[in-house]
């Protein structure tokens, strides 16, 4: 077995060897700018481009490709999304709607936006962490200019109800932006759904350093850029494209949106296993978030009487990821777990257990049987077990 | 999170976890910190006549340093008079344990389990008398 387990799937993937393949060529061999048109060389690496602005079109449903601009990430996308429809459109209205449970860039940059004028109303989700719709309507009562909901959350993997989202935002003419960055590839997205669309390319085997955003074409969002340059991308994202990283999130999309069915299955499979195993032997554990409005690779679980913290430390050849205050700089436990209404002492014990392309079912069965065993271990020396 | 090899020995094999007789009146008993804080400790210690420590046994919710903090001052305390064992203070464990800055509360919060210990102790001394 390999000297460390790797489930933390909704931090980081590694890169699919499949993807490098396609993106060496662009490093040293094919290195034209693409934006030099008007040689073979920017030709060949504008082409590659294009094909994978196409490729990743495809995976969210739009056939217009020319609305899918290239980022350095999710969080920069999400950024101009939030910043650059507000300075747009800010006409529509002072207030910018988002979710209790959303990524931090998400939540800071709708506060940011206070700055400027706009005031931040950040609505509760239930406690299996589902957006309340009820409130999200009250909240567009007042004038809003932009809806921000993630399409699937990065620390407990539920879904929200998109189409209803939709729908609502629709009916008051709302724009609504989407950070799909846990979702893309995973699930099936229907990019039409939203105005603005945030996918990461690390989240799904690309490349770090290389995300996508969605920009609705029929009619045309304008969104005020984050920076000035030479108006590439539709004038919303100044800056020479990188052709490997922009191939790398291209093909990435490509396995991820031909394998997706199939793994969807392996992954739902070891998930049934997985809390199977833990339900059976260990008492007074919870699942955070909605048990199946979620994606199967993604399982946050709290277990009474023990810290997160050493528990992880129990286990220290698997990475995981904790909500505990303890393992965060600044020492409060997770916004997103809070959020559900859990029980403080149950945030300090939440755990992530992120699984993927490359998971076993080996690796699954090896950390069931670790947790347990450190769990156990754990509560005989806990005082509030 | 990077700990000492210290740490991470009495985190693996903590000596004393447990807990004595609350009842005894012999025994001191401190509960400190809180489940919402993610750090609780409880602390005992048991004093013989001559006045020394006997036995001293902990639990611990909380992270790896709270548990080797506690693990490490049961162990501290065993056969020291009251006044020695109150004069261990938070920065001689977060020393010996090399802690970084951002896991010196959980010696703060030992410290405190030890005071909280013997000042139990010595209420019911002062029933007794």
């Amino acid at each position: 077995m390999k000297k460390f387990i790797y489930m933390d799937y909704q931090a980081t993937t590694p890169c699919d060897p499949r993807v490098l393949d396609k993106m060496l060529p662009y490093f040293c061999e094919e290195f034209g700018n693409p934006h030099s048109s008007s040689h073979a060389m920017g030709m060949v690496a504008a082409e590659a481009v294009e094909c994978a602005r196409q490729q990743v079109a495809s995976i969210i449903g739009v056939k217009d490709a020319r609305s899918v601009i290239f980022t350095s990430g999710a969080t920069e996308s999400n950024n101009l999304s939030i910043q650059g429809a507000a300075r747009a459109y800010g006409k529509k209205g002072d207030q910018i709607i988002s979710t209790s449970i959303e990524h931090k860039c998400v939540l800071e940059s709708v506060h940011a936006m206070s700055k400027e004028g706009f005031e931040a109303k950040i609505i509760p989700v239930q406690k299996n962490g589902i957006i309340d719709l009820d409130s999200l309507g009250k909240a567009l009562e007042a004038p809003t200019v932009l809806v921000s909901v993630g399409w699937v959350n990065n620390e407990i993997g539920v879904c929200q109800p998109m189409a209803e989202i939709s729908d609502i935002c629709r009916q008051r003419g709302v724009l609504l932006h989407s950070d799909a960055a846990q979702a893309v590839g995973k699930i099936e997205i229907d990019a039409a759904l939203v105005d603005l669309l945030s996918i990461s390319g690390h989240k799904i085997y690309g490349p770090k350093g290389v995300g996508a955003l969605y920009v609705r074409m029929d009619p045309a969002l304008r969104l005020k850029p984050l920076f000035h340059g030479g108006g590439q991308e539709r004038k919303m994202r100044s800056g020479t494209l990188s052709p490997p990283l922009c191939v790398g999130i291209g093909e990435a999309c490509r396995i991820a949106s031909e394998e997706m069915s199939a793994e969807y299955a392996r992954l739902a499979e070891f998930k049934k296993y997985f809390l199977e195993r833990i339900f059976a032997s260990l008492g007074k554990v919870f699942l955070n978030g909605d048990a199946e409005k979620r994606i199967p690779g993604c399982l946050n679980l709290s277990f009474a009487g023990v810290e997160g913290e050493s528990l992880m430390l129990g286990m220290r050849d698997v990475c995981i990821s904790s909500g505990s205050a303890c393992t965060s700089s600044t020492l409060e436990p997770s916004h997103v777990i809070q959020a559900l209404a859990v029980y403080d002492d149950l945030a300090h014990s939440s755990l992530r257990i992120g699984m993927g392309r490359f998971t076993t079912f080996e690796e699954v069965k090896y950390v069931a049987d670790k947790l347990i065993e450190v769990v156990t271990r754990m509560r005989a020396m806990s005082p509030i077990w | 999170m990077s700990y000492s090899k210290r740490v991470m020995d009495l985190y693996e094999n903590p000596a004393n976890i447990g807990t004595l007789d609350e009842n005894d009146e012999t025994v001191g008993t401190a509960v400190v910190g809180s489940p919402a804080c993610g750090d609780v400790i409880k602390f005992q210690i048991k004093v013989d006549e001559d006045g020394k420590i006997s036995d001293a046994k902990f639990k611990a919710f909380g992270c790896g340093a709270a548990i080797a903090s506690s693990a490490l001052v049961t162990e501290w305390v065993l056969g020291k008079k009251l006044n020695e064992a109150s004069k261990i203070t938070n920065e001689q464990v977060t020393e010996y344990l090399s802690l970084p800055p951002v896991k010196a509360h959980c010696s703060v919060l030992v410290e405190g389990a030890v005071a909280k210990a013997i000042e139990n102790y010595m209420s019911k001394r002062r029933k007794v008398l």
